[in-house]
């Protein structure tokens, strides 16, 4: 079975945010980007269903400008065989890409896609949902677990309330959660290794996909900051404050 | 221009935040106009009808009542959703992960896009949500025909119940060849709900074992707090997924939030800085917890939770 794995470039979790002056962004002049993280757990999952021989060929997919390429060679260097970067520099919204990465999953006839729950820029939480919907398939959403069977995959979803497990037709669509495994890193030989992997680039156009949103982002602020406080010396004290001056206890 | 509400229930119980999402919809009628519809969807879901028509502000109350619908599987859900929204301007959801597993797949059914965590109304077609674990907000404007939009329900004011809303049946989409429920595991817990209670009390790394967790129920059960959890807390097997609080986890806003053994990483904060007032009890008096709170206690948990206990 071949498995398509979609990975997006982010600005690094670790790094805090700078709205721009004028407020029409975030600024991510000179800030470091890294693979969204749960798109990392989305390569490893794929990475561990080929080494238990269910998978065959993992097939890596990012929609987004030229340095995104830097993402695709450190999931080739995590055990992707094959990359393809659709290439725009345009703000490409989830149903846009969905519709992209649909196009490539005409082309490839993967028996599963894995995608992340959610970009941590956008927190959108929406494109494997779209890309089920778009190519008719079952969507495995959340998922802690990923059992794959014959014809069918066991996917076992974090929701609000505990976890639910779910069985879907292959082919299916799953996007993961934070606890469905531990990535690893790159290693140096698999690094070097990385770079002569196949990577093939296509354009939106060149899919035939119109990536058009009518959806505009009128402006970005930064949230009202919260002031820290006090710090208080005992657990009596503490308690007085928040009966008498926060009163938010009786 | 009417809104369709998609409603939330669980263990035959109307789900509270249903009523806050109706206050979003609210909202978006008092600018254009129209009516708000429910459409409650599920297996002998008739008690929960008459919940859901009681909600202020609603028009009517549709329900699907069908086997099909019992463990809202996207795939059948969407598909009904699909089948009703030509009548409809918008679709709301609440940002939960029925909404969020239900309404993108609506949205790409009907070639929409779909707006996520939408915290704040500005007009009808016109939204403020929260980008980058909440360190931007963003006003986006939709010219799309049908808005999809699931709803940060702790963002919105429950709308009153005294309401007899109109119940009626909708024909349903019973198909579902693509997923099928196999088992759930559910948390079982007499405290309030995490997104809807007054007091959160959250233990992080810091609590170092499950069973220390029972330190924070004394103080809880005097509090009515619901209890919460950080992400290595729950990634290191202390407590369940379901107590998570964050980016990636429940977004809470209570009356008082009390982090104990908890850093104060972006992605925690990104679920309870909404907070009104905020308490941290960490032994280390550099931890980024600080800066967001209102009152810190500096020192070790296990001497300050069981003193605290006893204080209340
Ligand atoms: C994509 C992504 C999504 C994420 N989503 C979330 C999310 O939704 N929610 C979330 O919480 N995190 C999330 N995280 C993880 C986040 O970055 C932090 O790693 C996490 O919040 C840390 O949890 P913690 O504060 O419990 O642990 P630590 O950072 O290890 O902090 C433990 C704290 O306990 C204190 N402590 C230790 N012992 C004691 C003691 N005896 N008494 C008092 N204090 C003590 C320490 O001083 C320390 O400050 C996410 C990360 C990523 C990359
Ligand atoms: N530009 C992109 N290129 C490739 N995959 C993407 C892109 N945007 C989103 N995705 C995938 O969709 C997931 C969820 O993103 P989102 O719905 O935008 O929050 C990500 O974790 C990726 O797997």
């Amino acid at each position: 079975m071949k498995i398509l794995v979609a990975v997006k470039r982010v600005i690094d979790y670790n790094v805090k945010i700078r709205v721009k002056a004028d407020h029409s962004d975030v600024d991510l002049t000179n800030v470091k980007m890294a693979m969204n993280p749960f798109c990392e757990i989305a390569v490893e999952e794929a990475v561990r269903l080929k080494e238990s021989g269910e998978v065959t060929e993992i097939v890596v997919v990012t929609v987004g400008p030229k340095a995104a390429q830097e993402q695709l060679r450190t999931a080739l260097a995590l055990g992707a065989d094959r990359a393809i970067h659709v290439e725009t520099d345009a703000r490409v919204d989830s149903l846009a890409v969905a519709k992209l990465l649909k196009s490539v999953i005409d082309d490839e006839q993967p028996g599963l896609t894995i995608l992340g729950k959610q970009a941590i820029d956008t927190d959108n939480n929406q494109t494997g949902q779209m890309l089920a919907a778009l190519t008719g398939l079952g969507q495995g959403t959340f998922a802690s677990k990923v059992d794959v069977k014959d014809g069918t995959v066991d996917v076992t979803r974090e929701i609000d309330g505990g976890l639910q497990t779910v069985s879907l037709t292959l082919p299916a669509v799953v996007t993961t959660d934070l606890r469905l495994n531990e990535p690893r890193y790159a290693k140096l030989p698999d690094i070097m290794k990385a770079k002569k992997k196949p990577l093939d680039t296509k354009t939106p156009e060149e899919l035939g996909v119109d990536i058009a949103s009518w959806v505009s982002l009128v402006q970005v602020e930064t949230p009202a900051e919260r002031k820290g406080g006090i710090k208080v010396g005992s657990v009596d004290e503490l308690v007085d404050k928040l009966k008498n001056e926060a009163k938010v206890i009786a | 221009m009417s809104i369709l509400v998609l409603a939330e229930h669980h263990d035959g119980h109307l789900a509270g935040s249903t009523a806050s999402v109706v206050a979003a919809a609210r909202q978006i009628v008092d600018s254009s106009g129209g009516d708000i519809d429910l459409l409650l969807a599920g297996e002998d879901v008739g008690a929960i009808a008459e919940q859901a028509a009681r909600l202020d502000g609603v028009a009517r109350v549709r329900v699907a009542d069908h086997a099909v619908y019992a463990h809202q599987l996207a795939e059948p859900l969407a598909d009904l959703l699909v089948a009703l929204a030509d009548d409809y301007s918008h679709v709301l959801a609440s940002s939960s992960t029925i909404g969020k597993n239900v309404l993108p797949r609506l949205a790409a059914l009907k070639d929409v896009a779909q707006l996520s965590d939408v915290l704040d109304v500005v007009s009808a077609d016109t939204f403020k949500r929260p980008i980058y674990a909440g360190n931007a907000i963003a006003t986006v404007q939709s010219s799309d025909a049908l808005k999809v939009i699931t709803v940060r329900t702790t963002a919105f004011d429950a709308v009153g119940e005294n309401n007899s809303a109109p119940v009626e049946a909708v024909a349903t989409v019973a198909d579902n060849a693509l997923s099928t429920f196999v088992g759930e595991e559910l948390a079982q817990s007499e405290r309030p709900e995490l997104g809807g209670a007054q007091v959160v009390i959250s233990g992080g790394r810091g609590m170092g074992n499950g069973e220390n967790f029972q330190l924070l129920d004394g103080i809880a059960d005097k509090l009515g707090a619901a209890i919460g959890a950080s992400r290595a807390a729950v990634d290191a097997g202390f407590v369940s997924n379901d107590m998570q609080v964050g980016q990636t986890g429940k977004i809470v806003a209570p009356e008082l939030y009390i982090a104990v053994g908890i850093s104060g990483a972006i992605q925690h904060l990104a679920g309870m800085k909404d907070s009104k007032v905020i308490v941290a009890i960490n032994k280390d008096d550099e931890a980024p917890i600080f800066q967001v709170a209102d009152y810190g206690l500096v020192g070790d948990l296990f001497q300050i939770l069981p003193e605290l206990e006893q204080a209340l």
